[in-house]
């Protein structure tokens, strides 16, 4: 066999040179190549209800369609969350459970617990500091010279919010990127590349971190002093979840949960952002002629990148869809990175539009009882980041192509060079 | 048309007209009442439109169904009058309906 040969069976062929029984929407080549696009809009087309009988994930059904996914996600009685969200299987050896792996009640008690430290009252309290943050990030980059958008300021940006909300210790905060990296990492999950020791390892290393950590909150309040307004203070206090330090699968889950949650997703849509208004120039000029956009932008952004391409559940009993019958106990995964490209649903959808009517209305945050926890954080950042950038830099120039994630999970970039123009004075 | 009124956190009225069969979310959005995000455009999936009913007009309302109340149970400011107001229709008999918003939708 030649190496041409070889290069040709590795190619992802043409998605209508495919048998339509046999397409493969988990396959991560999909979302590292960037050809997601025309795979799903010949599902979407041909076979919204899509089943596929034998991929690495075992078989399961792709939920392609806006209404549909609006259907699976808000029927969590008929949709379980259990055992677990993403597609593939967790590793045996490292169990976790979570509240987003939950149905109610323990889901809801759960979430109740942290949640306060999201609700937009504790945000409008964080947004000056937040604001400080990130003009300090975008001050200290240097203009007109090739540099790294991604870990310079996506992943710098949130790992300093991250470090903001748990209290975790600030130099050490490129930690939380790497366990964020690393949980949603392993090949049997979404098909990435983390090493499996190694994600052991970093997994048991957050673990200890943060065991640590919630020990020396507890001598804190224990030595009568008032407990902070973070995630691990807010734990301790509540009944529900004050004595997760003891249950590990739950201790590592819900950790995993919200470091993942505050993370990719937030990281992934400021680099989308910047990929955006590359390619859509005509759309920056309105943006910046009009900086009041802003908080439309964000959501646009949010549904074009869909910053997590899909969200799992397994069938309680037969359910009848999109004139397909799923079985109890089938896999049915909802790719929101389709839903959100809708054309029934969304006019123009492959195209970003700053000013979009009903731009809110889209799937990125989830519907239902597992409705992303920490949206308004996530749109204030992606909002003030665009407000600072827009104050300072005339232009964010995209060279080359952005490398991209190799998972079917978290749909983002590795990479992504620019060069920065100032604004004229 | 049914007239109904939105009274804002900090206090401001907006007074709007709709048609019976619509929605009070809906009645919201047509006539550009602020802080209703209604970002699952009525699916009752999102929790973003959430109203508290003026106590007066609690019986003729009417009360939150299962999922409606487990949608209304993340939203920080929720209280016994709360409603997500995609789930209320305008009848004629609601004419005259007060709602109150919440600071912050979530």
């Amino acid at each position: 066999m030649t190496n041409n040969t070889a290069v040709k069976i590795d190619a992802l062929p043409d998605p209508y040179s495919v048998p339509l029984d046999q397409i493969n929407l988990s396959d991560p080549r999909l979302y590292a190549e960037n050809q997601w696009g025309a795979y799903f809009r010949r599902v979407r087309d041909e076979d919204p209800v899509h089943y596929l009988k034998d991929s690495p994930f075992g078989p399961f059904w792709s939920i392609t369609r806006f209404e549909d996914i609006v259907a699976v996600d808000t029927n969590h009685e008929v949709f379980s969350s259990e055992p677990f969200i993403m597609i593939g299987e967790p590793d045996d050896s490292l169990p976790v459970s979570n509240f987003i792996s939950m149905d109610p009640p323990k889901h809801d008690e759960q979430r109740a617990a942290v949640q306060p430290v999201v609700a937009p009252k504790n945000l409008a309290q964080m947004e000056g500091l937040i604001r400080e943050r990130i003009s300090e990030i975008l001050d200290s980059l240097p203009i007109g010279e090739e540099i790294e958008w991604v870990s310079s300021v996506s992943k710098e940006l949130t790992s300093q919010m991250l470090a903001t909300i748990f209290d975790f210790p600030y130099e050490d905060r490129h930690k939380l990127i790497y366990w964020s990296d690393v949980a949603t990492g392993a090949p049997e999950l979404s098909g990435g590349t983390v090493d499996h020791d190694e994600r052991i390892t970093a997994l048991f290393d957050m673990v200890n971190t943060f065991g640590a950590l919630w020990q020396q909150k507890a001598q804190f309040r224990a030595a009568g002093n008032a407990p902070g307004f973070d995630l691990i203070s807010l734990m301790e206090a509540n009944e529900n979840t004050r004595d997760m330090i003891h249950r590990t699968e739950e201790f590592m889950g819900n950790l995993g949960l919200l470091i993942v949650g505050g993370n990719d997703t937030t990281r992934n849509s400021i680099s989308g952002s910047v990929l955006a208004m590359n390619q859509f120039p005509d759309e920056f000029a309105k943006l910046k002629a009009n900086p009041e956009l802003i908080p439309n932008m964000v959501s646009e952004i949010i549904r074009w990148q869909t910053p997590l391409a899909h969200m799992r559940r397994i069938a309680t009993r037969d359910y009848e869809l999109g004139g397909k019958l799923i079985k109890k106990g089938d896999k049915v995964v909802m790719w929101y990175v389709s839903g959100n490209r809708d054309e029934r649903m969304i006019e123009n959808p492959d195209r970003v539009i700053v000013d979009r009517a009903r731009a809110r209305q889209h799937l990125s945050f989830g519907l239902g009882i597992h409705r992303c926890m920490g949206n308004r954080l996530g749109e204030m950042q992606l909002r003030i980041t665009w407000e600072e950038i827009l104050k300072r830099f005339d232009d964010i120039r995209v060279v080359g192509e952005p490398v991209r994630v190799h998972s079917n999970f978290v749909n983002g970039y590795e990479s992504m060079k620019v060069v920065l123009t100032p604004k004229a004075k | 048309m049914i007239e109904l009124t939105f009274i804002e956190h900090s206090g401001a009225e907006h007074t709007v007209s709709a048609d019976a069969g619509t929605n009070v979310m809906q009645a919201a959005i047509d006539n550009g009442v602020p802080g209703i995000d209604a970002d699952c455009g009525g699916a009752c999936a999102c929790g973003t439109c959430h109203v508290m009913v003026s106590t007066e007009w609690l019986d003729k309302v009417g009360s939150a169904s299962d999922i409606e109340i487990t949608m209304l149970e993340m939203t920080p400011e929720k209280n016994e009058r709360s409603r997500l107001a995609c789930q209320i229709s305008l009848s004629p008999e609601l004419s005259g309906l007060v709602v109150n918003l919440p600071e912050f939708q979530m």
